[in-house]
Order: C-alpha cells, then structure tokens, then sequence
C-alpha cells in the first residue's frame, strides 16, 4: 500500500475519534479553551464584558458554528458528537481540496 | 490557540495581516521552488491533519482544554515554508467555516501556528537528529521534543498578544477593551497549560508518526531532511 493511502486511513481514524475532543472536555467539565470564552462567560470572569469584545464577537457568522450544525446548540451530547465527527470530515475535504489546488498552481514542474 | 474576534485590537490584528502577507508570499515562492508534485498529496492529507488533530481538544478536569497542532509534524516532512502553508489552510478553514478562530485575528493566529511553530519545531528538530540516522532513536526523540517546545513558544506567544491588550486599549476607567487579561496572568496561564498538558501530546504525536514512518516509509524522513 501506498504510504499516503496509510496516512488517509490514518486521519479517517482520527475524524473517527473527533468526537472525543468534544466528548471528554465535557464529561470533564473543563469549560472553554483559555481566552476563547463568550462574551457572558468573559463577564462572569472578570465583572464586565470589555467594550470591543462585544462589538467585535459576532462579527463572522460561521456557517457550522463551532463545529455543529446552527440551532443544535441545545441538542444531545451524542448529536452534537456525530456533527463533530461530520465536521471533521468536511475540514478535512475542504482542506484536501484546497491544498491540491494551491499544490497544483504551487508546486515545480518535473 | 485559536484567538476569537474581539480578543485583539484592531492595531494587533493590522500588524499581524501585515506581518502574514509578506510572510505567505514567501511561503509560496518557497514552495513553489522546492516542492515536486508528488508531494503536494502529503501537503493535502498535513494541512487536513492539523486541521483535525487541532479539533481533539484535551481536558484539564474542572479548568480548561487545548490542543494539539501538528505543525511540527508537517514542517518534518515537507519543511517549514510548505508546512506554513498546510497549517494555514487549516486555521483559515477553522475560522471561516466553524467559527474557530476570529476572522480579524487570522493573521495573528498564523502567525503564532502557522510561522513560528513550524520554524520553531523545524529548526530544534534539524539541530536535535543532526548527523543521526534516518532509523535512529535520536530522530524520535527530536521530533517529540521539537513538538513539546515549539507548541510551548506558540503558546507563550499567544499569551503574549493576549497579555498586551489591556495595556493598548482601555477605557479611561481602566477596563480593557478587548482582552481583559494583561501579561502577568496570560502568559503564565497559556504557558502553564501548554507545559502541563497540551506539548505533551504534540510531542508524543510528532514522536510517533515519525517512529511508524522511519519503518515504513524512511524516504519521507530524507526528503524533509534537505
């Protein structure tokens, strides 16, 4: 086999294990990544929300906000696992095509 | 790592969109120079492995989570002009498509992952397996080594965009702007995080891959090696 089909089935298990990195942090209670919190969150931290955090958090709308899939904010852990694992593989798509794109115009002639 | 929109003052966010673009058009005439069509695939499948190793966030029970990279894995194997371009187009990916990652700190968040952390890594990993063989324990070592630290700079780094906040932009109150957190408290908190937990797996990552690949496929080890 290839070494590049064993590094694709390689990172099929790894969107595969995706969900753990919203699964564990969760039953883990760790809470958000730090200075990646929400405007309310940054509030309940420091007594006031900063003027310009709140100007600027909304500004891009994501069409998979973090990773689910918009309006599954209150759905199950085990759904918003398997938009994970579902994101997973669209990054991971979009990243492959986008690379062999850039590749194409990038790379030398032989 | 992934800095948010609104955490970073638009004079942060200009400097690093101007530090990025000379950077990126470097980054492609490097690329462009020295890497062969045959290995725009192994491009392809770095870009999307940082992009999803960066998604399994690591919990500290009851306080935080964070990541690894990948960067230093991908800088390894294709060098780190090719590997500022894989990781870049997985942080623009995160931010555009998920939200990961604010569009306005683009530039700062490449810098901090895409730049430094694969020149970081490239460079101890060169110095560390200098002269070893392909095969040798020491290139292991290295690549674990090189992941632990460079993610560790990364970190300090981001620490360090985020600690400078409050000292350019307050109110005349003393409220920070954006970032409410200064120096003393953001870079140990990213450092401390990073030494503790997260490096660990970039290391133990980077180390791996390079063992299962000196077995099965050494000339990927060679090639980034020139």
């Amino acid at each position: 086999m290839k070494i590049t089909t064993k590094l694709m089935i390689g990172l099929g298990g790894l969107a595969s294990l995706s969900w753990l990195g919203l699964w564990l942090p969760e039953k883990f209670k760790a809470g958000s990544a730090w200075g990646e919190w929400g405007p309310e969150e940054v509030g309940e931290l420091v007594g006031y929300v900063p003027q310009g955090l709140i100007k600027l958090a909304g500004l891009w709308n994501a069409p998979i906000p973090d990773y689910a899939f918009k309006g599954w904010e209150e759905k199950p852990l085990f759904d918003l696992s398997l938009a994970y694992i579902v994101s997973a593989l669209i990054g991971i798509l979009v990243c492959v095509c986008i690379v062999f794109l850039l590749g194409k115009v990038l790379s030398k002639k032989e | 790592m992934h800095i948010p929109d609104g955490y970073l003052g638009p004079a942060t966010c200009g400097v690093f969109y101007a530090l990025m673009l000379p950077i990126w058009g470097l980054a492609s005439r490097m690329v462009k120079k020295t890497l062969s069509v045959k290995q725009v695939p192994l491009l392809a499948i770095g870009a999307a492995f940082s992009f999803v190793i960066m998604m399994l966030n690591v919990p500290i029970p009851g306080g935080t989570t964070g990541h690894a990279v990948g960067a230093v894995l991908v800088a390894i194997l294709l060098g780190p002009w090719a590997a500022c371009i894989a990781i870049t187009v997985a942080l623009v990916i995160q931010a555009l498509l998920f939200g990961d990652g604010g569009i306005t700190a683009i530039g700062a968040n490449c810098f901090n992952m895409a730049f430094v952390m694969p020149f970081a890594g490239y460079y101890i990993y060169k110095a560390l397996s200098y002269k070893s063989a392909i095969d040798s324990k020491r290139r292991v070592i290295a690549a674990g080594v090189a992941g632990y630290l460079a993610l560790n700079i990364a970190a300090a780094l981001t620490g360090f965009v985020f600690g400078i906040q409050p000292l350019l932009h307050h109110t005349v109150d003393g409220q920070s702007l954006y970032c409410p957190y200064g120096l003393k408290v953001a870079v140990p908190v990213m450092l401390a995080e990073h030494l503790l937990v997260f490096g660990w797996v970039e290391a133990v990552v980077t180390a791996l891959v390079v063992k299962y690949l000196q077995k099965s496929s050494p000339e990927l080890l060679k090639e980034g090696g020139q």
